[in-house]
């Protein structure tokens, strides 16, 4: 599966990272000495209290949001911009309501950056690869709809069979499931990781959900907030195929709670028990 | 499973075991009207179209029994026919056709010259912040000053010939019309840009193939709605030394104290507006299927 990871080390290495918004006294650290590394054909999610800086970590790994110090070298190689080695999927909105399904998963095709070089035969694999996606993705039956006539799921189908049309190295995904509902989430979870292994991709997969993290990942990266920084990293005590019923296992539950206690402690979210009991005391006196 | 009905006999299908719908319920008169108050609520095409007549034809009448019973000169107030007869008398003597044709022509040529320059600089203001730096001030302080103030400037820089009337028409529009098409473009959500920077797109193929085609359904709406400020300008435009169109027309009329003319030119600049306004809505409608998609459109 690891067929290219050669003597080249990790497909993603971040070293010290910091991003600073702002200048002066209002400069918000977003990231503070972030070091984080990739292997080819990884499954890394990452969560954190909001404001922990996970969605900007992905920003700067996709090249939409410049660092202000450390480095990213994808494959060896600094980055700096956007680059078609690094696909990324959005939480909404990112589809193009004029096109149809098909026409959205064909997109990259008529961009410049794709089409260098092109010859018949490359132009007839792009057709094929883009009706295999199609299919591998369910969109048979609405390929020839807009996005607007699709729900939220088939929308994020579409956004992710887009992603995937150039065969990037990395997949990005920023909360791509953060607004569809609990069961259809569920069908996308393992959608998504039959997939990425079908493609042998390699996923940043960021969330808020940590039930989501735990399922999908093969480690949880965890980050803490003000100033975001990494907290820990958490290696998941489950085999590379995921089902359903694992989520009812004894190393999942374990580990999700424990994820969860963490993420509450570095946020200082605490249930202050004692409080609600009083303020209950207080409404029944009265 | 409690309660639950018994199954379907073997090979019935189930729609045949669903029992009818009962007939639906039919509203109250009360119900009907609290309906045509519900916040934001649907109306039958019927009832908005009844409605809509109705709100043409009260005035229309209301107007027609003023001017027939009032006791209002007519001087101040002529009637519905007075101002069809006077359009009939505009037609076969006054080159009616020639006035319209005249300004038509102004309105659109000051208005499509504005489109011309106003898309491509509203495009960069909304795009790139430097853009909008150096010249989102400067559009906004001119645009607050009257068009009509410009007229002296103009037949002094322009002449009077037609080039000055459009030149009038232009100033009305063009500044509006620069800052609401960078509106337009800073709606395009920033995903489906960033979507498009994360599979190689370059910045020319993004303006061009996200942004442009992201805000062209709203700057079909901006194109619509200055074009109906266009006509604003009209009067204003053939101020200047003007011997023909429809502003001209209802200027001079003011001289005779032609009331009826006057009404004639006001209500036809507003046909001529509301027939162009449709065909921008139906022009809209034809080239955006997506965007109100029914079934399988």
């Amino acid at each position: 599966m690891s067929a290219r990871q050669g003597a080249a080390g990790p497909l993603v290495e971040c070293r010290g990272i910091y991003k600073v918004f702002g200048a002066g006294a209002a400069a918000v650290t977003a990231l503070r000495n972030v070091d984080l590394e990739v292997g080819e054909g990884e499954f890394v999610t990452v969560v954190g209290a909001s404001g922990c800086g996970k969605s900007t970590l992905l920003r700067v790994i996709g090249g939409l949001e410049t660092y202000t110090a450390g480095r990213i070298l994808v494959d060896g190689k600094a980055v700096r911009a956007p680059g078609i080695d690094r696909a990324m999927v959005f939480q909404n909105y990112s589809l193009y309501p004029w096109l149809t399904v098909t026409e959205n998963i064909r997109f990259t095709r008529c961009l410049s950056a794709h089409t260098r070089n092109r010859t018949t035969a490359s132009v007839e694999a792009a057709l094929g690869r883009s009706d295999a996606l199609i299919r591998l993705m369910g969109l048979v039956p609405v390929a020839h709809k807009h996005p607007n006539q699709l729900s939220g799921g088939m929308q994020q189908r579409v956004a992710i069979a887009r992603a995937l049309m150039s065969r990037p190295r990395i997949l990005l995904m920023d909360e791509p499931f953060g607004a569809l509902d609990a069961q259809t989430r569920e069908v996308m979870h393992d959608l998504i990781l039959h997939v990425s292994q079908l493609e042998h991709s390699t996923v940043i997969f960021v969330t808020h959900d940590v039930e989501e993290a735990v399922y999908l990942g093969s480690r949880v990266v965890l980050m803490a907030p003000r100033p975001g920084r990494i907290d820990t990293i958490y290696e998941v005590p489950l085999p590379v195929h995921r089902r359903q019923e694992m989520r009812q296992s004894p190393g999942f539950l374990q580990l999700r709670s424990q994820i969860l206690g963490r993420i509450r402690e570095t946020a200082g979210m605490k249930t202050d028990f004692e409080l609600l009991q009083s303020l209950s005391r207080q409404a029944s006196d009265a | 499973m409690p309660n639950r009905p018994d199954p379907p006999a073997e090979g019935a299908a189930l729609s045949a075991a669903a029992p009818e719908m009962p007939a639906p319920h039919k509203p109250t008169r009360l119900q009907a009207l609290s309906a045509l108050w519900t916040i934001r609520g649907d109306l039958s095409t019927r009832a908005y179209w009844t409605l809509a007549g109705i709100g043409l034809l009260v005035p229309l009448l209301l107007w027609t029994l003023l001017a027939a019973f009032g006791t209002v000169n007519k001087i101040f107030l002529p009637g519905p026919l007075d101002v069809v007869l006077r359009l009939g008398h505009w037609y076969t003597d006054d080159d009616l056709m020639g006035d319209i044709g005249i300004s038509v022509y102004r309105v659109v040529a000051g208005w499509a010259l504005s489109a011309l320059i106003a898309l491509p600089l509203g495009l960069y203001i909304g795009t790139y912040r430097s853009v909008q730096a150096l010249l989102e001030p400067l559009t906004d302080f001119i645009r607050y000053m009257p068009a009509v103030a410009f007229i002296p400037l103009v037949m002094l820089w322009i002449g009077i010939d037609e080039r000055s009337k459009v030149a009038i028409i232009f100033i009305g529009t063009f500044f509006q019309m620069v800052l609401m098409v960078a509106e337009d473009v800073r709606r395009v959500p920033l995903a489906q840009i960033e979507a498009a920077q994360t599979m190689g797109a370059t910045r020319s193929e993004i303006l061009e193939k996200v942004i442009l085609a992201s805000a062209k359904p709203a700057l079909l709406d901006t194109l619509r709605v200055t074009m109906g400020w266009a006509w604003t300008y009209l009067v204003v435009a053939e101020l200047v030394a003007a011997n023909s169109g429809l502003g001209y027309a209802i200027i001079k009329a003011q001289r005779f104290l032609q009331t009826d003319k006057i009404f004639a030119g006001i209500l036809l600049i507003g046909a001529i507006g509301l027939a162009i306004d449709q065909a921008f809505r139906l022009v809209h409608r034809l080239s955006f299927p997506w965007l109100n998609p029914r079934g399988d459109a």
